[in-house]
Order: structure tokens, then C-alpha cells, then sequence
């Protein structure tokens, strides 16, 4: 195993005690919940779509701390963002994660979210990072169904 | 009168050499391992147990000397790797005190076991309107195939509930004991909170009402002498991989008339007697519930467990565990923010906690860096979960070749995850 520091940088730390946007959004025009069955993590995503743009995006429910700051970090990512600029950084984020070791994620392009590249040396926890934006695709699609990341 | 005090005597001799943990940790090459750089702190006995090179070697002996299929060959290796098969059906009858080896069914584990109850015996003797009595802290295991069979029926589940300790509520069980109660369903140790059910009292209350008990005995089986004629249960289900054997191998027991009764669970070969397009009759039991090749090195290989064990004595492993047990508790108290899961007085070796503004899972993560295997999650009881309103715990079960020095790995490994957290 790689250091631990890795996983749990004091970004993510920050993230996971002071979760940024968690609350609901009463005015939400979309949502979807999302779950992981491994960790148990439970994400309830609000999304407020005007004209494709993110006007205001949060979330809430309960789960480690990579799930958690993971959320927490995607609602600050994409605020105020269109919908056409999120989709190729869910795709990064997840290319991020999900790449052999010996491929260079794009970094630069994930800007803050990179933090989340130590994730990939634990295949266990990628799901944890993950969730929350696959929930949001699912909010996006305006599923009612809750998406799974099994 | 001389006779039996002479053999208790033996048996007593037999069983008294000093528990001698370093030479019993030492028969598991797993555990002379290193994870992430440091020595294996395994405890994760609940899911699944580590194996002797006495069980590793008889497998590989197995497949090594005398493979051959069972029951059918005239030639040496089908007789030898018969005789080896059907010699490890004695050794678990003998294990758990059943009254004869024909009343063994070899299973893959203990969810076969159940799903076969439930599939033979469930579908011919409950009906709409029946019910099936199960606890709140039961194993999916012993869940989801009643609620199969529940679907398939219409009967009704009727769940015992449990106290905060996390002991099942036997006055609660006593009503909902009925006269359309068909079967009652219980696990003898939980494998989440380590409860220890008073089994006998539970068989007895539904017994004096007629009332068929299937017990699963997938956690007490390891750590706990079993004799199922004492229990009085009807049923009872282990998984041979808990119990230090392979994989893909587990028991039912049931007594010989239910078995004599039931319907098969699966057609093929061994299991009948004659076959032809007319219809075909079916083999005498246990074999009429063993369709196909079975698992015969598991086999082997679980009767050769039971040997190891029986080497150092039941009552002597439950005896050091418990005092393992203890102090483990004692040590887990004193970290705060730590918050034992399953108090209840009569406990096997297992210890779920839950740790405050920390998830399981990151416990589980931290602690496997340092070394430290233990559980995290719902372990299959998500009943369980939703009646303690969390959606998981990290868990660390113990077994006889764990030690002090693996509990204080333990310890330091938790206030690793409160520094990472701090």
C-alpha cells in the first residue's frame, strides 16, 4: 500500500469535517440518490438546471470520508459550470481514478480535484470517490431510480 | 460407574496440555505472512478463517495420491478417496454429537444448508398463512431464503426482536410462538455482534409447542463445543471455510426421519437410486441430497479440521478466546469515541465498534495499512444495521491462534485512524 497521506490529504480531511454545500435544495429542479452497498454510503444529490447551466448544486446523506469530501469537493467544482463543462470533468475524474498506474492522469485539468488521484492505489475506495458523480449523472438524466455504484 | 470416570479422566488428560498459542499460530502459514511490510494481523474470523497446513496438506494430498471420483469407481483410487470422504461424514457427525453419519448432508456452505431446508422441507410443509419465526440479528443467509420460500408460499415471517445489548428478547418470542408457527429460525452466535442465543432454551420453548427448529450454527461451530442432540434442534447449518477448512464445503444436519421425509433439492447423479424415463427413485440418505461430484477435498479437508481441533479441545479454545475476548473489550474501551456494538453478557469473540465522525470504512482502510485485517460494513446483517440505525461497523473477530500481541496491533492501528482523523 502506498502512504496513507496519499489517501487522506488534509484537503480531503478539510472536506470530510466541513462538507461544503451539504444541505437539501428545496427549489431543486432535479435529484437522484445514489448508494454504495460496499460502504454503505447513502448520497441524496440536489441540482438546480437553468438553461444548462449548474445555477446551484448540493447534497446530503452520509458516508466516509473519500465519498464525503468528494461530494463536498464536485458541488464546489461545478457551481455555475454548463452542463456541456462538467461532463468531460466527470469523465477526467473518472479516467483519474480508473487508469493503469502507469498512465499520467491529466492533473492539470482536474485542478483541485486531483487530490483524489491517491485514490486509485486503493481500487477498494475508487467507488467512494466516484458515487457522488455518478450520482449526478443520474441527476442529470433526471432518473428517479437510485443508482448504484456496485 | 468406574468406566466412566476413567474415560472422563482421559479425555480430561487429553485435553489438559497448556493452551500453547505460539505453537498453534505457527500451524497456519498464512499467518507467518506480511501485509503492507508488516506481520498479518488477521482478524477477520467471522468471514472466513485461516487454514492448518494439516488441512492444506491433506488436499493436496487428495489431489496429489488418490483422486478419483466417490461411489461409483470398482479401481483402489475410487475406494480410497470414497473411504476418505465418507470417513470425514463420521468425523463431523462425531463433532457435533449427531446420532449417526447418515444424518450429515455435505453442503457448499451454510447458505446451501438453509436454502435446502428451505427449498425441500419448507416447500411440503408450510402453507399460506404459515409462519416462520427469524431474529432481528440474523445473516441474510438465514433471511432471504425464508423470504423465498415466504414469496413462493404465502407465509409470513415473524422476526424476534432484540435488546440494545443485542440479545434476542425470548419474551417477545414467546409471542409470537403460535398455533400457525411452522418453523423457528435462528442463528446460535451472531456473527456481527458475537451474541451467544440461549439455543436450548429457544429449541425448548418451540419444541414444547411442536415447533421445528433449524439452527444456523455458522459462528458457534468454531469457537463453541456443539452436541445437537442436547440442543434438541431439528436443523442445524455450518460452513466448513469458518470451521478452518476450505471453501465450498458445509454440513446440514438434520434427524433422520425430517431427511427420511424431505423431497431431493437437486436431481443428477449419486443421488438416485434407479433412473428411467418411467420415473426414477431415489438414493438412501444422506445421498439423496448429494447431486453430482461433491467437494471431496473440501470434505477431506473439513474432516481433517475437526481432527486438528479436536487436538486441542473445543472447550479449550472457547475457554481462550473468551479471555481473549475480554481483553480486547477492556483495551477497545478505554480509546475514546469508541463505541462497542453488542454488549451482551454471553459473547463469542467478536467485537463490532463504530468510532465517533469516522466511517467503517476508513477504519478499515487505516487499520489494514498497519498491517490489520478486520471487517467493515453491514457483514450481512443489514436488519441488524437498521435496528442500531447505522448503515455499517468495522468488526474484528477473534480466533485461538490470535493473541494479546495481535489485540494491541489492533489498538495501536484505531489510534492510528484518530491521529489521520485528529
Amino acid at each position: 500500500m502506498s502512504d496513507l497521506r496519499d489517501l487522506y490529504q488534509q484537503t480531503i480531511l478539510d472536506h470530510t469535517r466541513k462538507p461544503r454545500n451539504k444541505h437539501e435544495m428545496p427549489d431543486a429542479t432535479s435529484t437522484a440518490d445514489g448508494h454504495n452497498r460496499l460502504c454503505g454510503d447513502n448520497i441524496k444529490l440536489f441540482l438546480k438546471l437553468n438553461a444548462g447551466i449548474i445555477e446551484d448544486i448540493s447534497f446530503t446523506g452520509n458516508g466516509c470520508a473519500i465519498s464525503t469530501a468528494s461530494a463536498s469537493m464536485m458541488t464546489e467544482a461545478l457551481k455555475g459550470k454548463t452542463l456541456a463543462e462538467a461532463q468531460p470533468l466527470f469523465e477526467l475524474f473518472h479516467t483519474m481514478l480508473t487508469s493503469p498506474m502507469d498512465q499520467e492522469p491529466d492533473l492539470e485539468a482536474l485542478n483541485k480535484l486531483a487530490v483524489f488521484s491517491g485514490v486509485r492505489e486503493f481500487p477498494v475506495r475508487v467507488k467512494c470517490a466516484t458515487l457522488p458523480w455518478h450520482t449526478l449523472q443520474a441527476a442529470i438524466k433526471n432518473q428517479d431510480a437510485p443508482v448504484s455504484t456496485e | 460407574m468406574t468406566t466412566t470416570t476413567t474415560k472422563s479422566a482421559v479425555a480430561k488428560a487429553a485435553k489438559a496440555p497448556a493452551f500453547d498459542s505460539a505453537a498453534i499460530r505457527s500451524d497456519f502459514p498464512l499467518l507467518q505472512t506480511q501485509s503492507h511490510g508488516k506481520p498479518l494481523v488477521y482478524l477477520d474470523n467471522a468471514a472466513t478463517s485461516q487454514k492448518p497446513q494439516a488441512v492444506i496438506a491433506a488436499t493436496t494430498r487428495y489431489y496429489t495420491n488418490y483422486n478419483a471420483n466417490i461411489h461409483r469407481g470398482v479401481y483402489k483410487l475410487s475406494v480410497d478417496a470414497t473411504a476418505a470422504y465418507e470417513a470425514a461424514r463420521e468425523k463431523v457427525a462425531r463433532f457435533i454429537n449427531a446420532p449417526s453419519a447418515r444424518e450429515i448432508v455435505f453442503v457448499r456452505g451454510a447458505t446451501e444448508a438453509v436454502n435446502l431446508v428451505a427449498a425441500t422441507w419448507g416447500m411440503e410443509n408450510i402453507h399460506s398463512g404459515d409462519e416462520i419465526i427469524l431474529s432481528e440479528m440474523e445473516h441474510h443467509s438465514n433471511i432471504v431464503p425464508w423470504q423465498l420460500l415466504a414469496q413462493r408460499t404465502g407465509a409470513i415471517i415473524k422476526v424476534i426482536s432484540i435488546s440494545q445489548r443485542g440479545e434476542l428478547s425470548l419474551d417477545h418470542y414467546a409471542q409470537l410462538l403460535s398455533d400457525r408457527t411452522r418453523l423457528v429460525a435462528v442463528t446460535h452466535v451472531s456473527n456481527a455482534l458475537g451474541t451467544i442465543n440461549p439455543i436450548e432454551r429457544i429449541v425448548a420453548m418451540a419444541k414444547a409447542r411442536g415447533i421445528p427448529v433449524l439452527v444456523d450454527g455458522a459462528q458457534s461451530v468454531p469457537h463453541l463445543a456443539v452436541d445437537v442432540q442436547k440442543m434438541g434442534c431439528d436443523f442445524f447449518v455450518f460452513s466448513g471455510h469458518k470451521l478452518y477448512a476450505p471453501t465450498g464445503i458445509g454440513v446440514l444436519w438434520a434427524k433422520a426421519a425430517l431427511l427420511e421425509k424431505m423431497p431431493p433439492y437437486q436431481g443428477g447423479g449419486d443421488m438416485i437410486s434407479t433412473v428411467s424415463f418411467a420415473g426414477s427413485t431415489w438414493n438412501d440418505i444422506p445421498h439423496k441430497f448429494e447431486a453430482g461430484t461433491p467437494h471431496i477435498s473440501g470434505a477431506i479437508g473439513l474432516g481433517v479440521a475437526i481432527d486438528y481441533l479436536g487436538g486441542i479441545g473445543m472447550d479449550a479454545i472457547a475457554e481462550y478466546e473468551h479471555d481473549l475476548l475480554l481483553y480486547a473489550t477492556k483495551q477497545l474501551k478505554r480509546i475514546s469515541g469508541l463505541h462497542i456494538i453488542g454488549t451482551a453478557p454471553e459473547k463469542a469473540a467478536v467485537i463490532s465498534f463504530v468510532m465517533e465522525n469516522i466511517h467503517p470504512h476508513d477504519i478499515g482502510t487505516i487499520v489494514d495499512g498497519e498491517g490489520v485485517a478486520i471487517r467493515t460494513g453491514h457483514h450481512c446483517c443489514q436488519p441488524l444495521m437498521d435496528h442500531y440505525n447505522i448503515a455499517a461497523t468495522a468488526r474484528a473477530s477473534l480466533a485461538f491462534y490470535n493473541n494479546r500481541e495481535d489485540v494491541d496491533r489492533l489498538l495501536a492501528a484505531v489510534e492510528k485512524v484518530k491521529e489521520v482523523f485528529s
